[in-house]
């Protein structure tokens, strides 16, 4: 949920509490390089993760991350999202592991029940095998608790079991700021660093810090058809269906993920300080605005995260 | 002003994730899709605005904590919906453990308000008496479905007096008793003047004046190390070929120029340079309690993770110069060394806490092992009697005798949060299994 104000209430608020949650995040990012013995960010190329390694760059140095990133391509990708992750992670100096969806298809671990299917709850499937590919202790990812409901149930250091099932009865309690980080062999925690940040945090953020962002976040042209309340962009993968009308629409993305399940919103904002302004004023929520995939029953989310997902 | 974390407790149906779904309502939090989801009869259904799990909503209560957030004109507020559930107390103490308030809601209906003074429920009192162990700095009572009730100016002035005495007795400063219906929202965020005989501001007015947490920050330096970074020389922002130790401040505050000296070895150094939190040089203003800081020292010395930077002992006074019985500097330090503590534990596991097993214990960032060596006793939350007890089961509060494998500058809890504060780890399960306070 949005922890919304009104525009003209932004002044008084300021921006001072970007500064807690930023060393949050950092204090959080360096106990998992003190704790683990294999860690590894995940790395999408989206504002939330962009936002974990402008944090992680400030923790660590320069060119001196102790982990690897780590991205699960589903194939679905927005090519500015993968060329831009690609960009960043060679300029930051940082091993970049790509493993995708379709490799676990070729392997016969994922099956689909149709080609065009949205690939993203098959990630988890894929994530599970690069855990055990590269025996990593701890993913750090870039979910946060106003995402949806069952996310703001679950610890910043979340206990995954040996099939990477969330287990939202049995967490462990987290007490001050003592975190039992201990596992058994096959066991691995996820961790979220910026799990008190809501959406409108992370825009004034990324405006403050003046993080470079895949430009499908920003205003753009873009061929979309209306279906079921949403923009569903026109692609490849998504084409229009019969009856269906498109119509080039000014747009942005608030959220980038899976081409077949992620839909952009009607939008002129076409700076960080912008979308700050527009998101003071939003009625919609991020996922209820541009997710597809999370509509289907109201414990989606949850139901996928006890299966290994994110 | 800083955000504001509070969390609200109290007993199973007591209306804690009505209220917030309220809050959030009111405060316009809520986006349309989000009411839309459980405005599926028609009138929305603010529980299960938070309750985010399946099985929440199959059985109608809260599990876990759900962290939400709103704002206010006025400030920016962090909400922690902790269980009422007996079961899920230790999710409690999680949420407790992190709040400036606690709200304690407490439901009119299920009392014999026309008493003077009904008899509270128990989770009533344990959830105080957490609050208070666990130093939540304010305590509020929110007196709820006041709405629902034949007389609520009788039932709230009745309740009121009950709250009262059972926090006189129990030694609890009490912030404010507010009557609220958060069904209804009165008094909620709106004030309802006069309503149930009570003129003073509504419940979201008072949590806007709350005070954060105080720090520790009037203490000598006491600084556990988390990160020690070992490429200082590759960077251009450290002093060249220096190790940095990271950690956050846990109490007093640390500038170049202090003089510290390292936990458990006792060698001393001076400091050279303090980074901030995002490796920016820290000059003027000194790191304070809270914060986290990169120390860099004027020598080698051997420090890990886990090893604690504190203030540099006191030098031994001139007339004690040839007093040949003078303690050793270790017992100047102002964080001294120790193995044997008596400490309060809140018991989160299933399993019960065993006298003579061996736990892990982490303090800072150091894990120790720990024997319990007895229980003293177990609190009776009903009476607030201390009883003989040879175990403490599941939501157990007591006290007991704690061995360690070896020291840590532990202090009083009451006195200094971070060092009084340790997690017991179960050694074969791993499960986090008592919050321990030290006496």
């Amino acid at each position: 949920m949005n922890a919304r104000v009104d525009p003209q209430l932004l002044s008084q608020l300021g921006n001072h509490h970007l500064d807690a949650l930023e060393e949050e995040t950092i204090f959080l990012l360096r106990e998992v390089a003190a704790s683990f013995e294999r860690p590894a960010l995940l790395f999408s190329g989206g504002k939330d993760s962009l936002v974990m390694l402008h944090c992680a760059e400030k923790a660590f140095g320069r060119g001196q991350l102790p982990f690897p990133l780590l991205m699960i391509d589903t194939g679905h990708n927005f090519p500015e999202v993968t060329q831009f992750r690609d960009q960043r992670a060679q300029e930051l100096g940082a091993e970049l592991i790509v493993r995708s969806v379709e490799d676990s298809m070729a392997r016969g671990s994922v099956r689909l029940a149709r080609p065009d299917e949205p690939r993203n709850a098959h990630q988890s499937v894929t994530l599970l095998e690069a855990i055990e590919e590269h025996r990593f202790d701890a993913l750090i990812g870039g979910a946060r608790r106003d995402e949806e409901k069952a996310r703001a149930k679950e610890r910043i250091f979340s206990h995954r079991d040996g099939f990477g099932q969330w287990q939202p009865k049995a967490q462990r309690p987290e007490l001050w700021q003592l975190f039992n980080t201990r596992i058994a062999p096959g066991e691995h925690f996820r961790v979220f660093p910026i799990s008190n940040w809501t959406e409108l945090d992370v825009w004034q953020y990324i405006e403050r810090e003046a993080i470079a962002l895949p430009s499908l976040y920003y205003s753009h042209p873009r061929a979309v058809v209306e279906r079921r309340g949403l923009l569903v962009p026109v692609t490849p993968l998504t084409p229009a269906r019969e009856g269906e009308q498109v119509q080039t629409r000014a747009v942005r993305f608030r959220t980038l993920g899976d081409i077949t399940c992620t839909c952009p919103v009607d939008s002129p904002a076409a700076s960080a300080a912008e979308v700050v302004l527009e998101t003071l004023s939003c009625e919609v929520s991020e996922r209820g605005a541009t997710r597809m995939d999370d509509k289907t029953s109201d414990a989606s989310m949850e139901k996928r995260k006890k299966d290994g997902y994110f | 002003m800083p955000a504001l974390r509070f969390i609200t407790c109290g007993s199973v149906d007591d209306g804690k994730s009505t209220l917030i779904g309220r809050l959030l309502v009111d405060s316009r939090a809520v986006l349309a899709d989000q009411l839309a989801g459980v405005s599926r009869t028609g009138e929305a259904d603010l529980a299960q605005l938070t309750d985010g799990l399946a099985a929440e909503r199959e059985q109608g209560i809260t599990i876990d904590v759900a962290w939400r957030y709103f704002a206010t004109p006025a400030r920016k507020f962090i909400i922690g919906d902790a269980p009422g559930h007996e079961q899920y107390t230790r999710n409690m103490v999680t949420a407790a453990s992190q709040a400036d308030c606690a709200i304690v809601l407490v439901d009119a209906t299920k009392l014999d308000w026309q008493q003077s003074q009904p008899a509270l429920l128990a989770q009533t009192r344990r959830h105080a008496l957490l609050a208070q162990l666990l130093r939540v700095p304010s305590l509020v009572f929110a007196v709820n479905k006041l709405d629902a009730v034949a007389d609520p100016v009788l039932a709230f002035k009745h309740i009121r007096a009950a709250l009262l005495q059972f926090t006189q007795d129990a030694g609890i400063a009490v912030a404010a008793v507010v009557p609220i219906s958060a069904l209804k929202g009165w008094n909620v965020a709106e004030p309802r003047p006069g309503w149930c005989g009570h003129d003073g501001p509504s419940l979201l007015q008072l949590l806007e004046q709350l005070p954060c947490t105080p720090a520790d920050a009037q203490l000598p330096l006491a600084l556990p190390v988390q990160w020690v970074e070992k490429t200082a020389a590759a960077s251009a922002d450290t002093q060249r070929g220096r190790r940095v130790f990271w950690g956050r401040v846990a109490a007093g505050s640390v500038a170049p120029g202090a003089q510290v000296q390292v936990f458990p070895s006792g060698q001393r150094a001076q400091v050279a340079q303090v980074l901030d939190h995002a490796r920016r040089p820290v000059d003027a203003v000194r790191a304070a309690t809270g914060a986290s800081a990169g120390i860099v020292l004027d020598r080698e010395v051997d420090v890990s993770r886990g090893d604690w930077l504190v203030a540099a002992a006191l030098a031994p006074q001139a007339d004690a110069a040839d007093d040949w019985d003078s303690p050793a500097p270790a017992t100047n330090s102002p964080w001294p060394g120790q193995r044997e503590l008596q400490a309060t534990i809140a018991w989160l596991d299933d399993e019960p806490l065993a006298p003579g097993r061996v736990y892990w214990a982490l303090h800072g960032h150091r894990w120790v092992k720990a024997r319990v060596r007895r229980v003293v006793h177990r609190l009776n939350i009903h009476t607030l009697a201390q009883e003989s007890a040879e175990q403490l089961e599941a939501n157990a509060i007591g006290l007991v005798e704690l061995l360690l494998q070896e020291p840590i500058p532990a202090s009083a809890f009451a006195r200094a949060r971070v060092p009084g504060s340790l997690i017991l780890v179960d050694t074969a399960s791993h499960r986090t299994a008592g919050a321990v306070l030290v006496r």
